[in-house]
């Protein structure tokens, strides 16, 4: 791979996690719901981003449909409807603050640690760019039983979702 | 690119999560901290795919897309049933089934 495209994907990848750690780190310190959701939306775009530096076009799509698309806007209902305070609420965090934040140091060192033991040095290479056709291919021939089973179960969603917020 | 420096950085995404879920009362914001992870878990699917050359990463998360997706919708609705009828979304207060 060419020197330049080499460097231009580190200084891409560095830009992206830089942004998406402190936006998933304020998303989860900010007392403010609604700033919350749109931290949300920053960490679901660098995620799009990292999908299409690592060539799986169709997938960043789908996120930047689905999640950003959808889900954050839902989310956005959800606080509308739950009437939360949409300036500051100094009242967002229960008192399990430090436990909870030693409970996930740990778990981020033992993560790490098994990460860095496994995978040390191995480099991703060359990225093939993969054809969406071949991604269709995959789900309706090998995954279809998963694929159609998905549907079903969005269908059982749906109708619970409907089941369970209806007013009666 | 090294592997595994998507690998750590879906590692801290995923524990920033945790936290979230942990040490948030708001169940809205509890929501919004289960799909920080479930985007952790999609980062580690495709690059796992682009490591090992094949599509079979991306189809996996585009499950799991259409599985948050799913959870997202059921989830808000039970919010939505909770604060109906106590008018409150704290999760501190939802103490009922405690023994």
């Amino acid at each position: 791979m060419l020197a330049e495209t080499m460097v231009a994907q580190n200084v891409v990848f560095g830009i992206l996690a830089v942004t998406m750690v402190a936006a998933a780190f304020r998303l989860v310190t900010t007392q403010n719901v609604v700033r919350a959701a749109l931290f949300l939306a920053i960490v679901l775009a660098g995620a799009a981003g990292l999908y299409i530096l690592l060539a799986a076009e169709f997938v960043a799509w789908v996120q930047v449909l689905v999640y950003i698309g959808a889900v954050v806007v839902l989310l956005l209902f959800g606080v509308m409807l739950t009437r939360a305070p949409i300036g500051r609420d100094a009242d967002l965090d229960n008192d399990q603050r430090i436990l909870g934040a030693l409970v996930a140091l740990f778990l981020l060192g033992s993560l790490g640690a098994v990460l860095l033991d496994g995978f040390g040095d191995q480099k991703l290479g060359t990225v093939a760019i993969r054809r969406t056709a071949e991604v269709s291919d995959s789900i309706f021939g090998a995954y279809v039983i998963p694929f159609e089973v998905s549907s079903v179960l969005l269908l059982a969603a749906l109708v619970g979702a409907v089941a369970l917020a209806r007013r009666d | 690119m090294y592997l595994n420096q998507f690998l750590l950085l879906a590692a801290i995404i995923f524990c920033l999560g945790v936290y979230g879920v942990l040490a948030r009362k708001n169940a809205v914001l509890v929501l919004m901290s289960i799909e920080l992870m479930l985007n952790a878990v999609n980062i580690n699917l495709i690059a796992f795919g682009a490591f090992r050359n094949n599509v079979i990463g991306q189809v996996f998360s585009l499950f799991v897309i259409a599985i948050a997706a799913a959870e997202v919708g059921v989830g808000l609705a039970i919010v939505l049933l909770i604060f109906r009828n106590r008018a409150d979304i704290d999760l501190d207060e939802l103490a009922q089934m405690k023994g």
